[in-house]
């Protein structure tokens, strides 16, 4: 029997992996993978507790919403990563640390 | 063997999590997310959210590991250099900070979630009380369709709006520079 505290440990578990990632990797892409692996966790938790409401469906609802988020989220992200490719010729947080051109 | 199945998903996605933020070379990084969002739409499954299953192996791996595999590409001198400049030691751990913060974390969740499931919270006794929780004979996806259009019309629409400004600035922001 898989009770709701499987999936909330689960989810726990990739959430700190990718808050792990967000802290300790040196490139950016690696750092939005990250944060993809936190959304994953939180939506996750949203369809472990949506099974347990089924007069509004909010929990499935808001996690279709979340990932639409997510994937808004990346493509502006990725771009902006592009332009601080192209400006700064790196992509390590640790070197970009002046706003002037 | 359901529970068999659900450890399987559980294990496969942590393992190959764990080994995606313990590797150098990111693009094996991107293939190991591919695995590990694979893995979770298997356990969105067990949840009895089918649509939402779909929906991340149609939105994450179709559009979202390819632009991350597309922005690799076109970065890919920087992520070079990092490669050659790995240290050869056994055990390393340059990022301790941050190993002892993402564990420190998850004590505090784990350890909240499983002194919280002791006290269950009332509407989730009231739902179970009364059978309504979802259940596997259910038809998912026409309830969220109409769920979409009725209830959730409002934010739905706000959504699609939000989607279309992001993209529209995306394609914007990532445009080449020629004509000034």
């Amino acid at each position: 029997m898989i009770t709701l505290t499987h999936f909330l440990v689960v989810s726990a578990c990739i959430f700190c992996i990718g808050l792990y990632a967000v802290l300790a990797k040196r490139n950016t892409i690696m750092i939005l993978v990250g944060i993809e692996l936190m959304i994953n966790a939180a939506i996750l938790n949203f369809v472990a507790f949506g099974k347990y409401d089924k007069l509004n469906y909010a929990g499935q609802v808001f996690a279709l919403f979340a990932i639409v988020l997510a994937a808004a989220a990346v493509a502006v992200g990725l771009a902006i990563i592009l332009n601080v490719y192209r400006s700064f010729k790196t992509i390590n947080p640790k070197n970009i640390h002046e706003l002037k051109d | 063997m359901e529970s068999l199945l659900f450890y399987a998903f559980a294990g496969m996605a942590i393992v190959s999590a764990l080994l995606l933020v313990n590797i150098r070379n990111t693009a094996r990084a991107l293939f190991l997310l591919f695995i590990v969002l694979f893995a979770m739409a298997g356990l969105y499954l067990f949840a009895l959210a089918d649509f939402i299953a779909i929906t991340q192996i149609l939105v994450y791996v179709g559009g979202v590991l390819i632009l991350l595999i597309f922005a690799f590409m076109l970065s890919n001198k920087e992520l070079l250099d990092d490669l050659q400049s790995t240290s050869k030691r056994f055990i390393s751990l340059p990022n301790w900070q941050a190993l002892v913060l993402a564990l420190i974390f998850m004590s505090v969740m784990v350890y909240s979630y499983i002194s919280w499931s002791e006290h269950i919270p009332q509407w989730i006794q009231q739902s179970e009380a009364k059978g309504k929780i979802i259940l596997s004979t259910d038809n998912n996806i026409e309830v969220l369709g109409f769920k979409f259009m009725t209830q959730y019309v409002l934010p739905f629409e706000i959504i699609s709006v939000f989607l279309m400004m992001a993209l529209i600035g995306a394609a914007h922001l990532s445009r080449k520079e020629d004509n000034k």
